[in-house]
């Protein structure tokens, strides 16, 4: 199998409060064939275990698995980033953990995941930022952006949480502002395999 | 993708730069990790890039000392996954009760939180008198704070939580004297440590060890160096020897995986087989 279109080699995609529920709906968009890596930063309470995976398993036809330190970043997997570590894409082009300090008050931090990603995929990346009430993410997207990649913010009328979603269409000058239902179709066109 | 290549390039000379000129070795630290530090020191110095690091990295020594703490991994905090320690204590600890005399190793001390964590266990399970522990990091400067264990005041009640959900029998409190916004570890817990600078990507094995532990150290390192350590580990411990690791990390890109037993798989801790 090989993609239509292999311009894009990786999804990430940051949300918080409400961000369950958005990312829940985004999986269910996706059709099986949908075959480039997502790369998930949803904060959670670093205190409790994360049980993410479980969840978005039951959604999704994608091997889900929480994030190990240097897994290789496979087609047709959700990675996520465990509670109370970031999660960082290597220069090998694999995953990679670290307990620094939080950023923006988080830990997992999306503007850590999404400015790693950046570097290494370059203008082939699409970064996603979701419901969340602080500005967690507006930074990486804008240098997601920089990098010529494509930034994709959920709408404000169909967020939980707006002010996430709304840092991010400021920093970043978002592509695209798009309904949960409409970036999962539109992830589908982009790769399908 | 071409400027992306000479920024790591740039990247890769100051490190050789500053091994060269200071022996601190981070050329087989992850990348990923590094240029996050090196950036973090860029904006508040209004540094352009890399090179320009370079230089300064070379001309001036107390920017270089600066650069070092930046580039240490200082994050911890006293019984950090109290669910580890509850397993330390329910695994571990038994078997430490046979031994007349112990080493235990901390690789990569930090500050020295995770020394004190496991001190007050040994006080509480009456190991301490026959103990020897070792406190190690690259980082005179951490090592010395690890020493002298003040930890700022508004921490300890994370610690203290942490310290009960780790099955503590006593109070957190009876260990730290408080001091205006500071505490300090008692000196019960310290009188059989010995803190001393060691360097996992340059240095050599520790003998005789019962316990090692480095946690959350070997995720900013390259399968390459994770993989030195793991035999230096496996070098300084015993037969039977524990070894314990961060959540997250695993043997799983070790040649020597296979000479270690899994005993929880969730805490991380390992055993070094016995016979050849």
């Amino acid at each position: 199998m090989s993609c239509n279109n292999i311009h894009y080699r990786a999804v990430v995609i940051g949300a918080s409060a409400g961000g369950l529920a958005a990312v829940g709906a985004i999986l269910a968009e996706l059709k099986s064939t949908f075959c480039i890596p997502i790369l998930l930063a949803q904060h959670i309470s670093p205190h409790v275990e994360s049980h993410l995976a479980t969840h978005f398993a039951a959604k999704t036809a994608l091997a889900v698995k929480e994030a190990e330190d240097k897994d290789p970043i496979k087609r047709g997997s959700l990675y996520i980033a465990p509670s109370n570590y970031h999660l960082l894409v290597g220069f090998d082009g694999c995953t990679a953990l670290s307990i620094d300090p939080p950023v923006n008050y988080s830990r997992p931090s999306i503007d850590v995941l999404f400015e790693s990603a950046a570097d290494y995929f370059g203008n082939e990346l699409i970064g996603i930022i979701l419901s969340g009430a602080n500005s967690d993410g507006a930074a990486g997207l804008k240098k997601i952006k920089q990098r010529g990649g494509l930034t994709v913010v959920q709408s404000l009328d169909s967020a939980e949480v707006k002010t996430m979603p709304q840092a991010a269409i400021e920093a970043a000058n978002a592509d695209h502002i798009l309904s949960l239902k409409d970036i999962g179709h539109f992830l589908n066109t982009i790769c399908e395999c | 993708m071409n400027d992306i290549t000479n920024e790591q390039l740039e990247i890769q000379l100051l490190l050789e730069a500053i091994y060269i000129k200071y022996g601190y070795d981070f050329r087989e630290y992850s990348l990923a990790h590094t240029k996050r530090r090196l950036e973090y020191r860029c904006g508040i110095e209004g540094i352009k890039n890399y090179a320009e690091m370079q230089h300064k990295v070379i001309h001036d020594a107390n920017f270089f000392e600066q650069l070092l703490l930046d580039l240490s991994i200082n994050v911890t905090e006293m019984f950090r996954d109290p669910w580890f320690y509850k397993k330390v204590r329910e695994l571990v600890i038994p078997h430490l009760h046979t031994y007349p005399f112990l080493k235990i190793w901390h690789a990569g001390c930090s500050a020295g939180q995770e020394v004190y964590s496991m001190g007050i266990i040994l006080h509480e399970e009456s190991l301490k008198e026959r103990a020897q522990v070792y406190a190690t990091d690259f980082n005179e400067s951490i090592l010395e704070k690890a020493k002298k264990g003040i930890y700022p005041m508004d921490l300890i009640r994370q610690y203290s939580a942490n310290y009960q959900a780790a099955n503590g029998s006593a109070s957190f409190s009876d260990y730290y004297t408080a001091d205006y916004d500071h505490v300090i570890m008692k000196n019960v817990l310290k009188d059989k440590v010995l803190f001393t600078p060691h360097n996992l990507a340059t240095d050599g094995a520790f003998g005789e060890m019962h316990v090692i532990f480095c946690r959350n150290v070997l995720i900013y390192f390259t399968r390459e160096l994770q993989n030195r350590v793991f035999n230096l580990f496996y070098d300084s411990l015993i037969p039977g020897g524990f070894l314990c690791l961060g959540s997250k990390e695993s043997l799983r890109f070790a040649d020597i995986a296979d000479k270690f037993e899994l005993v929880s798989e969730p805490e991380k801790i390992y055993r070094k087989k016995r016979g050849r």
